[in-house]
């Protein structure tokens, strides 16, 4: 039977209040103003959860089935609503199960804050029951830990840990709590953080690098944009529109950039690196000018940096000094928020068209839909393709679904194909790559977007990896919609057998279970398609729905994904078969 | 790129694991280090890094920035030995018996211009404050009459242009 225990609610800042550590730390997270967690509870941590059940009117805890699972829901929730997202698990192994979404995160700069409980603080070092160096193991894929063995430590590094976790470039933030600091009374008061003096997260921008970049814009011929999730996490899709259809340059994106400006939008050229379009790829190698705008030169998307873009000028808009000049040498930096840069480049610049520049892209890009795109998406021959299956669940979406991708060929193919009217709809792991991030991040993202649409498109090995929040998604009832796209392969490793290590197919084919019983276990509709006839009706059934919803797409077993470029290879080398 | 010495000076909120966060920094990219050491600075509560590396340029400047990028580190530099005043230090630990049993010992420590710390009946112990070679030197010069224990500091380096810090931290304060 449950038990209510009414607290009384949080006074003015600055009022004190004699509670326990575990208290003080669901205090501050409702300071934060965070309503939702997601965790997983066990023993260092138990002082904590019994005050997540004292609280559990003001905030909802999410348990997941894994901590990895509530690292990536937390992801999801942040990408979604672009707050910051917070874990929570006991220490050793509920600790070191978060490390995957933690490292996910700092790669792709996720607002973050997660709390491991510790054995109490006599026992640090006495290699105690679930004790593990959460602080040691995690620093390496943190913006910043540290561990608390006084509740009086807790206010102070809370509001930094959400102040560090949301400020300049987003990243995880891992904050360790003995469980004899959880038990200790204290009087506790909140005030949020606002600055630390050994961080200085937003660069001022440098005028003379303003002009020099405007300088280089209003001399070139044949200027080229490319994008990344900068835009999105400045919140400067506005900006980055305005400059765009001002300056008339043709734009391309990095995965994690997708949807900051609509797929539609004219200046819109398609994705760039190794699964990215021929023209946006080819033309970095034509172009006089790179503007490359809160992107930070993956290998992935640059291939081969010796043969990367040497014709063209560059100039970077970075918020992150660590990136200026890292990978690719830059001609100006504007080192800067660039939601301030965007702005300040568009109203220094004129107007301008380069109808010649422009046609390059599009006859490159009939190529591309000759040779690639128009057997994706229509396929004649049997054996349902990838791609058909985006571009259906585009048709009964509108482009205004989130889109939630695992990683594989069904990630490359979704990003190449889904539709976006709006920004914060692709979510997806970029940088660490994470299998089975897909299926507990579309938790997160529909909980950060109720309002919206959330299609979670996953592999059948990424799949089966996170495959028990299945039961997260049944106990929560979260609407999302699952498409596993099912090849019975893990298909891009398998890919890579084929071309570059002679067929030999090591440890890549899958025997699956039955997907549709397994979710049906979990008293989620399911169905499964395996024809061309019925993929219509059955991706409209799905959308239809207003629960969670199960579909397998049985899709051709050996499919590949095209264009490519070889890893280590030239942006010039791209391949169409 | 041809590498070179350089000498990392780091200047950061004394907390723990943020050795364990700069460590990190050189472990991810395989590099050794040649030497590192730890103080306070001239700053109340503001400590003071001293790594030495053998690396080309860019790669230094670009573990500058990782480690600047550090939540408690204030700010790094990086330095060539023109640019810095830098020394060693270094401890031997010999038989009492040789000092007077070899004449030459005596000798060795004058012209090393070491400084004798203790003497017990057992053992004494020298002290040489120079650069890597003179210690070195000492070393393999005291090495034949049995070298009981011999031990070396890390650099601990001073630069000849303005660190700033103070500068840095008074910005902050406004």
């Amino acid at each position: 039977m449950k038990t209510k225990v009414k607290r009384e609610k949080l006074k003015a800042t600055g009022s004190k209040l004699r509670i326990s550590g575990a208290e003080a730390v669901i205090r501050c997270l409702l300071a934060e103003e965070i309503k939702l967690i997601y965790g997983y509870p066990g023993g260092a941590i138990m002082p904590i959860y019994d005050e997540i059940y004292k609280f559990q009117d003001q905030l909802h805890h999410v348990l997941t089935r894994h901590e990895q699972g509530a690292t990536h829901a937390a992801q999801g929730f942040a990408r979604t609503s672009g707050k910051v997202g917070v874990a929570i698990a006991t220490s050793g192994p509920g600790a070191t199960n978060l490390v995957t979404g933690i490292a996910d995160a700092q790669i792709d700069s996720t607002p973050m804050v997660c709390i491991t409980g510790q054995v109490a603080s006599h026992l640090l070092g006495s290699d105690a029951f679930q004790e593990t160096d959460i602080i040691g193991i995690s620093t390496p894929v943190t913006k910043w830990n540290y561990q608390i063995t006084k509740a009086n430590e807790i206010p102070e590094i809370m509001a930094k840990a959400f102040y560090i976790a949301r400020s300049g470039r987003p990243g995880p933030v891992l904050i360790d709590i003995t469980k004899d600091a959880q038990f200790e009374l204290f009087d506790f008061s909140y005030e949020k953080c606002t600055g630390i003096r050994s961080y200085q997260p937003y660069p001022k921008l440098i005028n003379e690098s303003l002009s020099e970049a405007v300088r280089l814009i209003g001399e070139s011929k044949k200027p080229f944009v490319i994008w990344g999730q900068g835009v999105i996490l400045g919140q400067a899709e506005k900006e980055f529109k305005d400059f765009i259809e001002k300056s008339g340059i043709p734009a391309a994106w990095t995965i994690l950039g997708l949807s900051a400006l609509p797929t539609a939008h004219p200046s819109n050229r398609g994705m760039v690196g190794m699964h990215g379009n021929y023209a946006t790829n080819l033309l970095t190698n034509e172009c006089d000018l790179l503007i490359a705008v809160g992107m930070r030169f993956d290998d992935r998307v640059t291939g081969d940096l010796k043969t990367y873009a040497k014709q063209a000028k560059v100039i970077h808009l970075e918020l992150d000094p660590a990136e200026v000049n890292k990978n690719v040498k830059a001609d100006v930096t504007l080192l800067c928020d660039c939601k301030i840069s965007l702005q300040a480049l568009t109203n220094k610049i004129s107007t301008k068209k380069y109808p010649m520049w422009i046609k390059r892209f599009d006859d490159l890009d009939t190529i591309e839909k000759e040779k690639v795109i128009h057997g994706d998406l229509n396929p004649t021959k049997p054996g349902l393709t990838m791609g058909e299956s985006i571009e259906m669940i585009n048709k009964h979406s509108d482009g205004d679904a989130i889109i939630v991708t695992d990683v594989g060929q069904h990630q490359m193919v979704a990003c190449r194909y889904a539709k976006f009217n709006q920004s914060k709809s692709n979510v997806t792991s970029g940088g660490l790559g994470t299998m089975g991030f897909a299926l507990p991040a579309a938790i997160g993202a529909k909980m950060g977007a109720p309002n919206r649409e959330v299609v979670a498109v996953i592999g059948d090995g990424g799949f089966q990896m996170t495959i028990q929040e299945l039961g997260t998604i049944f106990q929560q009832q979260v609407a999302v919609k699952i498409v596993i796209l099912n090849n019975d392969f893990l298909g891009m490793v398998r890919q890579w057998q084929q071309l570059f290590f002679d067929n030999r197919y090591a440890s890549t084919e899958m025997t699956n279970p039955d997907f549709v019983a397994i979710a049906k276990g979990y008293y989620i509709e399911a169905d499964r398609v395996d024809n061309r006839q019925h993929l219509d009706q059955a991706v409209a059934k799905m959308m239809a729905s207003d629960k969670p919803y199960f579909l397998e797409i049985c899709v051709e077993k050996e499919g590949n994904v095209f264009p490519m470029i070889p890893t280590g290879a030239s942006v010039s080398d791209i391949r169409l078969e | 790129m041809e590498e070179k010495i350089y000498t990392i000076s780091v200047y950061s909120e004394n907390n723990i694991g943020l050795l364990n966060r700069i460590s990190a920094i050189f472990l991810k990219r395989h590099i050794n280090l040649e030497s590192f050491s730890t103080s306070e600075s001239e700053i109340p509560n503001v400590f003071r890094f001293v790594i030495v590396v053998n690396i080309a340029t860019d790669k230094v400047h670009k573990i500058v920035q990782q480690i600047e990028k550090q939540i408690d580190v204030i700010k790094a530099y990086y330095h060539t030995d023109e640019e810095t005043i830098f020394q060693e230090n270094a401890l031997y630990k010999v038989k009492s018996i040789s000092l007077f049993e070899e004449r030459q010992i005596q000798n060795i420590i004058k012209s090393s211009h070491a400084t004798i710390v203790t003497v017990s009946p057992e053992f004494f112990v020298i002290e040489k404050t120079g650069f890597r070679a003179e210690t070195e030197q000492l070393r393999k010069d005291l090495a034949p009459y049995g070298l009981l224990q011999f031990v070396r500091s890390g650099r601990i380096s001073v630069t000849k242009a303005k660190m700033g810090i103070s500068d840095i931290l008074n910005t902050f304060k406004k």
